[in-house]
This record gives structure tokens, C-alpha cells and sequence, in this order.
């Protein structure tokens, strides 16, 4: 007779059936890949699996019986712009269509080490630019709440695929919001980590000062698990700090967790609640967060960040010029599609019109416009000067409060073409995320409620360097709402 | 307005080629996005230092240690075409 089992919905209770032999690991594997052979015909998060290798995997695990490694047998996706040697990383684009890694970014060694079990690559807006996976050349994801809707973006197939149970878990990126977003708009968690928590080694860049790298999943203890495991020094990225990573699933579950939030002082933005254009049933959710932290015990403090309103442009002229320098290297020789031209220079400038898509090219020209000369001074650095008072406000508030709660998105998923053909509308959506990259601080993205009949949540935005503070934060938070139970009666 | 010649000087640096409607369109958006970045002269940056690192790390250094890794697994990912070990490309003139 065969079991019936059904899947674990946290990597928790997936470890535990490991542990007491209910289920060995390949059938656990089996589990998600009957999933996504079911659902994601219509969902679209998958642009490439990797089922036999999963299977090989989880064999050898099983036959070891050695589950002792963090994340042994655990089910798992990566966004593709992060190096998995023998597979493509696309990048969403055509320019990358073909190409496969040489070799595996830190953060895939690091989960492979840790037993975790590769299941394939998902969907990203082209090299991570854009709010809604519209932009990826490849495919068209759906946000699995109602299809109709984008499922946010540029981590658009992570938060997808974790809300629908097509994998425990996803490694997204975030430069200005893109794991923060699509889990908010997918019900799920995600997490933006300090700049330098996480190595971005063998992961495409965007905006190479601004990129993080994090775990989408659907619990605030699912993330921490999965941090535990990437986070710390990477010698292949200078930019890595060699700060100890701590037990973080220990600790927001031990004997000195939080129950409630007594003794926290939580900050409000001001010019978070006031923005134009907030959709006024989220910000009435939002108002019911800040009574819950003060029913938890919290103390609420109003701040005000006058630079919020410098931000975007801010934002988008740093991250634009970056991104304009980091596509150079696609010029069809080293790696990618390749036009055929007698001559190298039109080879170059055939082979990245004909492959690149639309906001890429908006991005390269932009970019190579503030930083040409004559303008680089007005543009590049007046706005890297901006990025140094932002920093210093933020720093200043967390002198104040030990953690901020904001809005993630001024508005619910968008329907599918509803909003590609403006490009500063969409940039403007941005503006509850991009503060978090430009200071380089940490955030945690949540679910609360539905609301407009879609998942609704909030970021904790920490001090840098100290995720364990908005994941304490976030556990007791998500206990309090308890979402995860809508999300298992409506999509599992 | 953004001038039609500096769309076409910026994407002969970015290596793009635009059509006529790309060129216009990228004039119109340009002009609205420039504008809109205009905004940050407001604030007062006298005697702020840019920030291109968040994280105040400075000038790390390693040692130029050889990393043994497979140099024909990296030329395969290239389309062109390879003579003894290296990527053959388009004349340059």
C-alpha cells in the first residue's frame, strides 16, 4: 500500500517527518516535483528544473541516513540569476538564453553543503529589473492568489513558487525591493539582508552596490533557517563582512524568544503613511499593524525621514548608472547569443540590440547619460551625496527606535499589462523598498491579512547587521496574524 | 527637450542601435526622467561626502594567489569560434 502524505508546509515540520522516517527524502523531493509538474504549467514560476539531479541527491541522502547537515533533504529553488554549475542562468533575458554556468555561486555551495535539495531555476524580470516579472524574455509568471495578477517582481518566480508550494524555499535578490516586493505580493516571507551579509559571488549583478541576497519562504522561521546557512564572510566578495552569524532559528524559537513586544520602542515613517497614492485599504491594514505591535506591548514612535521624497530619483539614477556598467560585458563574445557581423564593433552593438530587452536598454542608456562626461558631476555624484544623507537619517533613527515598520507596496498585485507601458509610474511603486538598499540596512517582508481580496503584509526594517532583531520582531508579528493558515486552505 | 543628437551620441557609447521611433521615444522620456531627477538639487550636499560603498570598507586586499580553474569550461561558454584554446573574433576594422 502506498502512504498518503501530505507536503510539509515549513521546513520545520518537513525536518521533523525526516527525522521520524515518515517519509524519506526522496519522497519528499517527489512530493514537490508532483507539485510543480501539476501547477506550474499555469503558474509559470519554473524556467528550468532539475528534477533527475534532485532525485540523485535525495537518493544518496537517504541511503547516507545522515540528516544532521541544517538543511538536509529540503526542497529548494534559486532565482536565476544565481550560478548553479551544469544548469542555465538566464537572467530572465535572451542575450542569456543558452547560457549555462561554469561553476556554482557561494550561496549554491553553501546550501548544498547544508543537504538542501535543488528542484530548478525561477523567474526574474530581465537582470532583475522590474516591480512585476513581465520584464524576463522568457516566460510570463502569475501571481497563484488570481492569476490574472502579476506576482510582483524582480523575485517574481521565488515568491510564486514558495506561495504555491513548489519548493520550501527560494534565493531571491533584492536591489530596491525585488524579494521584498513579490513576497508581499505572493503572502510570503522574504528577506533583504544588510549589504555585505550575504556573498553575491556567481549571482548576476544589477547595481552592484545595492544588490542583496536572501531567502523568500513561507515563514519568518523558514528564512532564518535558511540565513543561518547563507549569511557570513565569502572571500570571492570583498564586499562581505566577517561579522559571526548567529543561530537565528534558535533563537526566535528558544527559551528567551520574544512572546510579545514589550520593551521595543517601533518606528512609523511619516512620509511612508502620508505618500500619494497609498491605497487606502492597505493603509487602513497597515494602521491595524501599528494597534497590533501596541496590543503586543510595543511602543510606537512617529518619525520623520525628509529625504524619503529624495529617494527614488536617488535611487534610480545610482542604480541605472551601475547597471549601465555592469551589462557591458554583454557584448556576444565571452558568453551569451552572439550576432553575426563582419566587423567587432557592429558585432557589439548588433548583438546587444537584437538580445536585450526593453527596460535593459532604457537602463543602459540612462546610465551611460549621467555618467558621461559633463553630467557625471550634476547626476552621479550629487546623487551618491543624497545616498550618504539618507544613510545618516536612518542611522540617526535607529538611535531612536529599536526596529521601523513600513508598507511594502502602495498597492495590491497589479493585473497582468496593467502598468508596463509607464516606466515612472512603475518606479515611483517603489518607494516603500528603495530606502532599505540605499542605506544598506536589512528588511522583513511579511504577510498580515488579505485585503483587496490579495495577501497584505509589512516590512521590519532593522539596523544593519542585525537581522535577528526584525526576525524576532516578524515571529511574533506573524503568530499574532497567523497567515500561514489562509495560505495552506487557499493554495496547498 | 532632450536633443535627438545626444540620444544618438549615448547609444553609440551604450553599443545600441535605435530606430527613428526609439530615438523619439527616448527623447520624450528622457526629458520627463531628467526632470524628475532634477529634484534632488534641493537638497543642500556642501561638504557631503559620495557614497558608493554603504558599508565603509576600504581598499581590500588579497593575495594574488593562483586559482586553479578550468580555463576550456569558460571559452566553451562562448559562441564564437575557438582556435588552440582562445576566441576567435570579427576583424576590428
Amino acid at each position: 500500500m502506498t502512504k498518503i502524505i501530505s507536503v510539509p508546509t515549513t521546513i520545520a515540520a518537513a525536518q521533523k517527518m525526516l527525522k521520524n522516517k515518515e517519509i524519506t527524502a526522496l519522497e519528499l523531493t517527489n512530493l514537490f516535483i508532483k507539485r510543480i509538474e501539476k501547477f506550474d504549467d499555469v503558474l509559470g514560476s519554473y524556467l528550468e528544473t532539475s528534477f533527475d539531479l534532485a532525485r540523485e541527491s535525495a537518493k544518496k541522502l537517504d541511503e547516507s541516513g545522515d540528516f544532521s547537515a541544517p538543511l538536509a533533504g529540503i526542497p529548494y529553488s534559486l532565482k536565476d540569476v544565481i550560478s548553479k554549475k551544469g544548469l542555465k542562468n538566464t537572467a530572465g533575458s535572451k542575450i542569456l538564453e543558452n547560457y549555462v554556468s561554469p561553476y556554482d555561486a557561494t550561496v549554491t555551495e553553501l546550501l548544498e553543503k547544508s543537504g538542501a535539495i535543488l528542484l530548478g531555476k525561477v523567474n526574474t524580470d530581465e537582470f532583475t529589473q522590474g516591480s512585476s516579472c513581465e520584464n524576463s524574455a522568457l516566460k510570463l509568471t502569475k501571481n497563484p492568489w488570481n492569476i490574472a495578477k502579476v506576482p510582483g517582481g524582480s523575485s517574481g518566480g521565488s515568491a510564486a513558487s514558495v506561495a504555491k508550494h513548489l519548493g520550501l524555499f527560494s534565493i531571491g535578490t533584492d536591489t530596491g525591493g525585488s524579494i521584498r516586493q513579490p513576497a508581499n505580493f505572493c503572502g510570503v516571507t522574504g528577506l533583504k539582508v544588510s549589504y555585505g551579509r550575504v556573498s553575491r559571488s556567481g549571482i548576476i549583478s544589477y547595481a552592484s552596490s545595492f544588490d542583496s541576497i536572501g531567502p523568500i519562504a513561507p515563514t519568518v522561521d523558514c528564512v532564518a533557517k535558511v540565513l543561518k546557512v547563507i549569511a557570513g564572510y565569502d572571500k570571492k566578495d570583498s564586499t562581505t563582512l566577517d561579522i559571526s552569524v548567529e543561530n537565528y532559528s534558535d533563537k526566535i524559537n528558544g527559551e528567551n524568544a520574544l512572546s510579545d513586544l514589550s520593551g521595543k520602542t517601533i518606528g512609523v515613517i511619516k512620509e511612508f503613511t502620508d505618500a500619494e497614492g497609498f491605497d487606502i485599504n492597505l493603509k487602513k491594514s497597515f494602521e491595524d499593524t501599528i494597534a497590533k505591535v501596541k496590543e503586543l506591548g510595543g511602543k510606537i514612535k512617529i518619525i520623520s525621514l525628509p529625504l524619503t521624497k529624495y529617494a527614488i530619483p536617488t535611487y534610480y539614477l545610482l542604480v541605472k548608472a551601475e547597471a549601465s556598467t555592469n551589462l557591458a560585458r554583454y557584448d556576444g563574445i565571452r558568453f551569451g547569443e552572439t550576432a553575426n557581423v563582419k566587423n567587432l564593433a557592429d558585432q557589439y552593438t548588433k548583438t546587444r540590440s537584437e538580445f536585450l530587452g526593453e527596460e535593459v536598454k532604457r537602463a543602459i542608456m540612462m546610465g551611460t547619460y549621467t555618467l558621461s562626461a559633463g553630467y557625471f558631476d550634476a547626476y552621479y555624484i550629487k546623487a551618491a551625496k543624497v545616498r550618504t544623507l539618507i544613510k545618516q537619517e536612518y542611522e540617526k533613527a535607529f538611535t531612536e527606535v529599536d526596529a521601523i515598520i513600513a508598507p511594502v507596496t502602495p498597492f495590491s498585485a497589479f493585473n497582468v499589462g496593467e502598468k508596463t507601458s509607464d516606466p515612472l509610474a512603475m518606479y515611483l511603486a517603489d518607494i516603500f523598498t528603495v530606502t532599505a538598499n540605499l542605506a544598506g540596512i536589512c528588511g522583513l517582508s511579511i504577510p498580515t491579512e488579505k485585503v483587496n481580496d490579495l495577501p497584505a503584509g509589512i516590512q521590519i526594517l532593522g539596523k544593519a547587521f542585525n537581522e535577528i532583531e526584525i526576525l524576532e520582531i516578524g515571529s511574533v508579528l506573524e503568530q499574532k496574524y497567523k497567515f500561514s493558515e489562509v495560505r495552506e486552505r487557499e493554495l496547498v | 527637450m532632450i536633443l535627438k543628437e545626444d540620444i544618438i551620441k549615448v547609444a553609440g557609447l551604450s553599443r545600441l542601435s535605435l530606430t527613428e521611433v526609439e530615438i523619439e521615444n527616448y527623447q520624450k522620456e528622457f526629458t520627463r526622467i531628467l526632470d524628475f531627477f532634477e529634484v534632488l538639487s534641493e537638497v543642500n550636499t556642501d561638504g557631503v561626502e559620495p557614497t558608493a560603498q554603504i558599508t565603509g570598507l576600504k581598499n581590500v586586499l588579497r593575495f594574488d594567489d593562483i586559482n586553479n580553474f578550468d580555463s576550456e569550461k569558460l571559452i566553451e561558454c562562448s559562441h564564437q569560434v575557438k582556435v588552440k584554446k582562445q576566441v576567435a573574433v570579427a576583424p576590428v576594422m
